[in-house]
């Protein structure tokens, strides 16, 4: 069946430099600095990656930082907790533009 | 928890047969990994020096775990004879080799276990037990097995995929973590893994499921924290082992449908770095049946070392041993995939 999204399409990611090597290859080296250990671990990284790939609904990355983060010693409490982080965030920032309706609201009641 | 109680031998599984898993090795199509040594000039992979017996003295194991390459367990009852021990220390005695590594099955369940830990003591070897930890408090005959690890100052390498039940008990069965909790307790009381004891007690950390293991510095800091502080365990250090593709590990892959991915995902990793630092080159594995192999995988795949005349302990002659070439299969991108993988953790 065709779908939009191909898992073995995360294994091509490289090629995107074919199109436009230049920003291509800017990216993936941005990219592989970003993931180096830092004043963030490589874990703590991983960790980030998931919570963002759950936010922005990424199917390819997380299937990448799942893999990722048990390969940097995580288990699947860790894993979830990162999730409900992205989820916390989300829900906070529909919740919090609930201020702008709750004034709104008052401006126009009695 | 666990999924096996019997071992694949037991089960009468195609995968208990050394042939079908090699036939299911070479058959996924990937490069082969013989290739990948012959680019880098180490085809045919030869020994370095023998500086390490790995002696299996048996396949009876007390527990069943899930990724066992020994297919170890309960139900299996080949054990090494006191006749086959006095060949190996016949055979260690030609050669210079510094340390003498005992695994399984559990290897403290063979009854002559004990005196064979004796002899090799008094050979001034290093001994290192590959203990599985529950078989300590198992019953009240393995009770008193950290004192007379201590009195010979035998070395631990111990398995603990985890610090949590959940994972561990998923890989080594239910109820093993608790039961690793309370021999790691005993081992520390006589002073195992505490500084300056000169008692080394040492885990082991293998995945439990179809991925590479963790930096092994990194974990090895999260394990120290969570074990001191979780439970007052203290250990020496970590090593973490990738899970080769070979009998019951092998079995779950292709049952999970992770066999292709995994064994992809192990040639991309292939790192030349490790593949001139494998174990194979400075040890030589030991069948409880007195045959000799490369390593533990090699035994197990029935893949006996590739010299003339010294396929058993009773033939042994150390320059042939220390000429021969190595065998390789595909189950050895295990060893040379990232940090690579030995029995001693990881090697580059």
């Amino acid at each position: 069946m065709e779908t939009y999204y191909n898992p073995e399409d995360l294994k091509q990611f490289g090629k995107i430099s074919e199109f436009q090597p230049v920003l291509g290859k800017k990216f993936f080296d941005y990219y592989g600095e970003v993931f180096k250990e830092g004043a963030l671990t490589a874990r703590e990284k991983a960790l980030i990656a998931l919570a963002v790939a759950h936010a922005i609904q990424c199917p390819y990355c997380i299937d990448a930082y799942t893999e990722d983060t048990m390969e940097k010693g995580c288990d699947e409490e860790q894993l979830m907790e990162a999730v409900h982080v992205a989820a916390a965030i989300r829900g906070g920032a529909s919740l919090v533009h609930s201020v702008q309706m709750m004034n709104k609201y008052n401006s126009l009641s009695m | 928890m666990a999924t096996v109680t019997k071992s694949l031998q037991a089960l009468g599984h195609d995968l208990s047969e050394s042939d079908k898993q090699l036939k299911l090795l070479q058959s996924v199509g990937l490069k082969p990994f013989r290739e990948n040594l012959n680019e880098i000039n180490l085809f045919p992979l030869k020994p370095t020096k023998l500086d390490v017996f790995q002696i299996n003295v048996g396949k009876m194991c007390n527990q069943v775990c899930d990724h066992c390459h020994v297919d170890a367990g309960p139900d299996r009852k080949e054990i090494m004879t006191i006749e086959t021990m006095q060949l190996c220390l016949d055979a260690i005695d030609k050669t210079n080799c510094h340390t003498v590594d005992l695994t399984g099955g559990a290897p403290e369940m063979n009854p002559n276990f004990r005196w064979f830990v004796e002899q090799l003591s008094a050979k001034g070897k290093k001994i290192i037990v590959r203990c599985n930890l529950t078989i300590i408090v198992a019953n009240k005959n393995y009770y008193d097995l950290p004192e007379f690890f201590k009195l010979h100052k035998v070395e631990l390498a111990s398995s603990l995929p985890y610090f949590s039940s959940a994972k561990t008990d998923a890989q080594r069965g239910e109820g093993v973590f608790d039961k690793s909790i309370r021999a790691l307790k005993m081992l520390n009381e006589v002073g195992y893994g505490i500084e300056d004891t000169g008692l080394i007690l040492n885990l082991v950390y293998n995945p439990s499921g179809a991925f590479l293991p963790p930096d092994q510095a990194s974990l090895q800091t999260q394990f120290k924290t969570k074990l001191r502080t979780g439970f007052e365990i203290e250990f020496n250090e970590l090593f973490a082992i990738t899970n080769l593709p070979v009998s019951r590990y092998l079995s779950y892959l292709v049952a999970s449908n992770n066999y292709e991915k995994y064994m992809e995902k192990l040639v991309n990793a292939f790192n030349p770095v490790a593949a001139s630092s494998v174990m194979c080159r400075n040890t030589i594995s030991v069948g409880w049946d007195g045959y000799l192999y490369d390593c533990d995988f090699n035994q197990m795949l029935d893949l006996k070392v590739a010299t003339k005349n010294t396929k058993h302990l009773s033939d042994f002659d150390l320059n042939q041993i220390e000429s021969r070439h190595i065998i390789v299969n595909e189950h050895c991108y295990g060893c040379t995939a990232g940090a690579g993988s030995s029995c001693g953790g990881t090697v580059a």
